[in-house]
């Protein structure tokens, strides 16, 4: 079964665990998530568990996204029930400010179901999905960890540069993937296999080892991870 | 609120009873020493010249002088490794961080020693909080 909540980063700490040792954590407020919509096989081509997190109040929320989750007249609506056409099944809560899919099976889940990060109990180790902490443009030095030139020896103004890209007249062409400066962070990015450590269903916290790509405050995506142990 | 739920998953590393003592105390400090399978607790003393951090990654350290050359040993206070931390002796200190200690060799490292009541002492330790 898809295993997967979506949550916010508390931020990091350290606890002891029963020997003594320390170890670094990480606080996620996970859940709890409605499931808005379930993607089949038949209908949409692969299958998806969607989940929505956190609500948005009505009045900002746009007429798409609070149709999305609940059902809203139209006369679009009224002419297609004449005509005998199954109305889709919406969850029927509020609208959500942050919605993301889940690739994997749907059965078991029914579209309104609430999901807390009780489903997480049983599970050993997760993936963690963000979008990183964004550095703008950054140079070679800060985004690839290049070592840049000497701070003297007769370097001109080119302290933090790359140095050289390639060969000469041939190939008189730079191979593709050359690491150079550019955007730095502010993307997708999947922390795999951290171990659960304490789950809080309470207060709906989940502990997981290691860290987690974004912001404290920053949305995340948490699901049972891929990784096959060796 | 999210300081509120870091304090939630802190609170379970955290020691009911904190051990109590201030800067400028000579203690002993009880570590538990794991040594194959068999535990046994190691004595550290010296004069307490810092605290630092909070929650649970509050350190403190300790220094003393062995054979004359200064050793100074940072301990995590919420570790259960440590069984306990005994006040031996209280010194008079008017700072924080007794770092210029560092600097000093001989008598010149001796505090004037600060006498406290122990039922005092036991007063401030029981109270909630306590942070020496």
């Amino acid at each position: 079964m898809t295993v997967g909540l979506l949550g916010r980063k508390v931020g990091m700490t350290q606890i002891y665990d029963t020997t003594g040792k320390v170890v670094p954590v990480t606080v996620i407020q996970a859940g709890p998530c409605h499931v808005l919509q379930l993607r089949t096989q038949q209908r949409d081509g692969y299958e998806a568990v969607q989940l929505g997190y956190l609500d948005r109040p009505r009045r900002l929320a746009s007429r798409s996204s609070r149709g999305h989750v609940a059902k809203l007249d139209s006369k679009r609506q009224r002419g297609r029930a004449a005509a005998g056409v199954e109305a889709v099944s919406k969850a029927g809560c509020e609208p959500k400010r942050f919605i993301r899919e889940v690739r994997g099976p749907v059965d078991g889940y029914q579209v309104g179901q609430e999901l807390s990060v009780g489903v997480f109990s049983e599970i050993e180790a997760v993936d963690v999905i963000g979008t990183s902490k964004g550095r703008g443009t950054a140079g070679v030095m800060k985004r690839h960890n290049f070592r840049g030139q000497r701070a003297s020896h007769g370097v001109k103004k080119c302290h933090r540069h790359l140095g050289g890209t390639g060969c000469s007249a041939d190939p008189s062409r730079l191979f593709k993937g050359r690491r150079m400066a550019g955007q730095y962070g502010n993307a997708r990015c999947t922390a795999r296999n951290l171990k659960v450590v304490q789950i809080d269903v309470n207060n709906n916290l989940l502990v997981v080892r290691g860290a987690v790509p974004g912001p404290n405050g920053g949305y995340v995506m948490i699901q049972q991870t891929n990784k096959i142990r060796g | 609120m999210s300081q509120q739920l870091m304090n939630l998953v802190e609170k379970t590393s955290i020691k009911e009873q904190v051990p109590y003592f201030e800067i400028g105390d000579t203690v002993d400090v009880h570590c538990r020493i794991l040594e194959g399978e068999k535990e046994r607790i190691q004595i550290f003393s010296g004069l307490v010249i810092a605290r630092n951090g909070s929650g649970t990654r509050e350190m403190f350290t300790v220094r003393r002088i062995v054979q004359g050359q200064g050793v100074e040993r940072k301990f995590p206070l919420q570790s259960p490794r440590i069984a306990k931390v005994e006040v031996q002796r209280s010194g008079v200190v008017r700072r924080a961080k007794l770092y210029y200690l560092r600097d000093r060799t001989g008598k010149a490292v001796r505090l004037k020693q600060r006498r406290v009541d122990p039922k005092k002492r036991e007063e401030l330790a029981s109270k909630k909080g306590a942070r020496g």
